[in-house]
């Protein structure tokens, strides 16, 4: 009975803001050992994150990917997989969107490229998660193991096709030539500015809207209809499943294709929205940190968008501090992230028996 | 022992515990003689393992505290425990099974570095012990290889190895036949007679009444009533347990089967070990009767039913249902059954049945899920699903009456209602039924008991598998009784009585007439 007696937003208010704080008190100690001070560190953080157009922008610039990603894995979650590939399939969705404009920009108009862009994203990231779904759900090999082989797999094979095939012929670097203006998402400040909305030139493009319509799809998906009622039975009771007779490798397959097409999305925002042009290691480890974003949002939609800007603003605010703290180098930022993984993830469970305790406690003392 | 200059072995003494807004045990005092088989009997839920877990240090008691032989006794972990002469034997038995009996009784105090000298020391003490409380075993036996009742002698002597002489049981006999429980309550005795103390926790009054000395009643977490066994009797206890006067019976006309709506031939199924779980297994299914499968747990009900529900595939054999044949290269899975009205509570609501962590009115759709009443074009419905919900807790006097609740929240004998409510409501052709009141309350197991007769008298055909005798022989028309993944016997209800089927449980049915005497 005891769960049913703490209040919703401790468990996801309370709890996760305690996780947040104590990770920064943390980092302020990390400042002091190099001589830093942590109030004034913190200040351009936050101002670099969110004190003035631009930054707000790349923040949620970020956060798009870190949504996309936090998606993918928290519906694969759902259904009990791990989904450890996202990078991998990020990096391949991010090859079919280089495809599809580095064919069509010649001759087609965007209306007709970006749709097509957007199904190439979630077929190639789908496809890369279809192998390990597959092994999974047919035999039995855990998908954990073969997800995170494909992340090497996905690297090897875009530095072959990059150095091999998709070079632009007269460059060094292995990236294509750039896509005609036709096949770029549009930026939010250029969509927003014929309506007198200025927000300041950032990368925000379309793909920031993407990713708030795939919440509302994936939060539809997963609690709304049939498919989502037999994904969570699965993710919470296989053996229940097995009963209500779910087809137990058919959802396992389908739920990797969605995830790994969501985690192809971050496609969509590198590719097409901001580099324009097909390049190597433009995932920059979005893959793995969605499953931290996943974690800290509790695997829900709401959950992962507060959790994805946060990040968003980690590395926006981060990036701000290098700059203007030359001894706080970006992997000074690195050590902040990894604490804010770490207090939110792995010791989430710290302070939770105790909060929920006192909260039980005082429950029951107004029953008396 | 000294312990005749305190007329009590153990006492208890207003043991307290609460969990969080739960009062598991409410002022608790006990009183227990040395050299005497001590009951307590209760719901689950009444209280009786947290009790016990206190005397064994699992847990700390909020106030009040413990005498053993007369001296208070602090205890805080099993350590404490065993050092104060207290042994437990759990319901499930923490042996390991590749050991050998040497092995597994002296794991925990081996002495010293080197084995060999434990090994042969512990290996006099046990030869010592068996003799002493007549407790013969082969002690390089794999303990795998023995019986239940051998493995659950092994834990007894464990306890004995580490000095207890107040032992406490814990449902000891929910996994041995009645001639193995009857064995076990003899070694009870011969232990008393060795001046051991023995804690017998058991929600079977059959078993109280057969082997204590004394019998505690706990409900809702306080002691409700001490009686002296020979004082008391089985509607007594009962209605202490649960507070009103109950019926052990069923109140049922004689049945009418008409025609067979199920049929199983040869049915034979192997684990994924290569084991064969059901050997050569035929039954029919006829409408308007209960066939009950009475046998101890883990001889092939499971599997049975698992089968015949499409949860596993069978191997060899062939199921005729609703106009169909089902074999191993033609089978129908659970949801293709479900769609020719067979329905099946399983056995194991938690792990089966339900999905504790859905909110009940989600719960109550289970296996149901595609069904066009609860869906829209895209969207499930919600409004539709609650509604039914609602209707449905009235109906079966499911508390609290929420469908927003948790499934995991509602009591045992509420989670079985929510299930057998949403296979019973869709109408079923077949109902397959496993342990139908496992884990639940008195008052609920009636009502239960009633909707399964009621389903009967509408010409359903209903297959009962419960390892409750009394369950069996209350509601079945005709039985069939499962030994080791076969079918060793058959019989009408009205010829069956507990000695018969506790022999044919154990596969002993046709040598009783010599074991009759005993």
């Amino acid at each position: 009975m005891s769960q049913a007696k703490v209040p919703v937003w401790v468990n996801v208010g309370l709890i996760p803001f305690i996780n947040i704080v104590l990770a920064f008190l943390v980092s302020g100690l990390v400042f002091v050992a190099i001589g830093q001070n942590p109030i004034e560190a913190a200040g351009y953080l936050v101002y670099g994150a969110f004190g003035y157009d631009e930054g707000v922008g790349y923040t949620l610039y970020y956060a798009t990917n870190f949504i996309f990603t936090g998606l993918a894995v928290s519906i694969a979650f759902k259904a009990g997989l791990f989904n450890i590939g996202g990078e991998g399939q990020a990096y391949i969705g991010g090859l079919g969107v280089g495809l599809v404009c580095l064919s069509l920009d010649h001759s087609m108009p965007f209306i007709v490229i970006m749709p097509l862009a957007i199904i190439a994203a979630a077929l190639f990231g789908a496809a890369w998660a279809y192998v390990p779904a597959y092994l999974q759900a047919k035999r039995g090999s855990h998908i954990v193991i073969t997800t995170i082989m494909f992340n090497f797999i996905a690297s090897s094979l875009m530095v072959y096709l990059m150095v091999n095939w998709l070079k632009e012929k007269s460059g060094m670097a292995p990236n294509s030539r750039t896509f005609e203006e036709n096949a770029w998402m549009p930026y939010l400040h250029n969509m927003l500015s014929p309506l007198g909305i200025d927000i300041g030139d950032s990368p925000l493009n379309g793909a920031f809207i993407l990713a708030l319509i795939c919440c509302v799809l994936v939060w539809a998906l997963i609690w709304h209809t049939r498919w989502g009622y037999q994904l969570r039975t699965l993710g919470t009771n296989p053996t229940a499943a097995k009963y209500a007779g779910i087809d137990t490798a058919k959802v396992t397959i389908w739920v990797m294709l969605i995830s790994g097409g969501l985690a192809g999305f971050v496609g969509i925002n590198e590719i097409m929205g901001v580099n324009h042009s097909l390049l190597l290691n433009f995932t920059a480890g979005y893959g793995f940190a969605g499953i931290a974003v996943s974690l800290m949002g509790r695997n829900h939609p709401i959950g992962i968008v507060l959790a994805a800007v946060l990040f968003g603003a980690l590395y926006q605010g981060g990036a701000e501090l290098a700059f203007e703290i030359p001894t706080i180098t970006p992997e000074v930022v690195v050590v902040i992230q990894g604490l804010v993984i770490l207090f939110s993830g792995a010791l989430e469970h710290m302070f939770k028996g105790r909060i929920e305790g006192f909260f039980i406690r005082r429950a029951a003392a107004q029953e008396k | 022992m000294t312990n005749n200059k305190t007329p009590y072995a153990i006492e208890l003494r207003d043991i307290s515990k609460r969990f969080g807004a739960v009062q598991a045990n409410k002022d608790i005092c006990l009183q227990v003689p040395a050299g005497t088989v001590h009951g307590i009997i209760g719901e689950n839920g009444a209280g009786k393992s947290t009790l016990m877990s206190i005397i064994y240090g699992f847990y700390e008691a909020d106030s009040g505290h413990i005498e053993v032989d007369g001296q208070i006794v602090d205890i805080r972990n099993s350590q404490d425990a065993i050092k104060a002469g207290i042994g437990m034997v759990h319901q499930h038995f923490m042996l390991v099974e590749n050991f050998t009996v040497l092995e597994n009784v002296m794991l925990g105090a081996e002495g010293g570095a080197l084995l060999q000298q434990g090994m042969d020391a512990a290996r006099a003490e046990l030869k010592r012990l068996a003799h002493e409380y007549s407790l013969d075993i082969d002690v390089d036996a794999v303990v795998e290889e023995l019986p239940v009742g051998l493995q659950q002698r092994v834990e007894i002597l464990k306890a004995l190895y580490r000095g207890a002489r107040i032992l406490i049981l814990d449902e000891p006999t929910g996994v041995l036949t009645p001639q193995e429980a009857d064995h076990l309550f003899r070694i009870l005795r011969s232990l008393t007679e060795q001046g051991v103390t023995v804690l017998l926790i058991t929600h079977k009054l059959r078993e109280i009444l057969a082997s204590t000395t004394n019998v505690s009643v706990m409900r809702q977490g306080e002691m409700v009533a001490h009686r002296e066994t020979a004082n008391t009797d089985k509607e007594e206890l009962a209605e202490l347990m649960v507070g009103k006067k109950v019926r052990l019976k069923v109140d049922k006309d004689e049945a009418t089967p008409a025609e067979v709506f199920l049929s199983a031939k040869h049915l034979s199924q192997l684990d994924s070990q290569g084991v064969k779980r059901l050997k050569d297994v035929s039954l029919e299914l006829r409408a308007g009767e209960i066939l009950g499968i009475a046998g101890v747990s883990g001889n092939g009900q499971s599997e049975l039913l698992n089968v015949l529900s499409g949860i596993t595939p069978l191997d060899e054999g062939e199921i005729q249902f609703a106009g169909q044949t089902i074999t191993a290269s033609a089978p129908k899975n659970a949801a293709e059954l479900r769609d020719l009205k067979m329905a099946h509570v399983p056995e194991d609501r938690h792990k089966m049945g339900l999905v504790t962590g859905f909110e009940a009115y989600e719960a109550a759709v289970l296996g149901y899920h595609n069904s066009d009443a609860y869906n829209g074009k895209i969207l499930m419905n919600r409004k539709a699903m609650l509604e039914e919900c609602n209707s449905r807790m009235a109906a079966w006097d499911v508390r609290p009456p929420n469908p927003h609740l948790k499934t995991a929240n509602f009591s045992g004998g509420n989670q079985q209602k929510i299930v057998i409510a949403r296979e019973v409501e869709q109408n079923p052709d077949v109902l397959l039924i496993g342990q139908p009141t496992r884990g639940v309350d008195i008052g609920a197991i009636e009502n239960i008991h009633e909707q399964i007769v009621k389903l009967r008298d509408s010409g359903k055909a209903i297959l009962l598998v419960s390892v409750e005798l009394d369950e069996i022989m209350a509601l079945s028309d005709r039985i069939l009784v499962m030994f080791d993944g076969a079918v060793v016997g058959e019989l009408d209800a009205k010829d069956a009585d507990e000695r018969t089927l506790g022999l044919m449980m154990a596969n002993a049915y046709n040598e009783d007439q010599k074991g009759a005497a005993q």
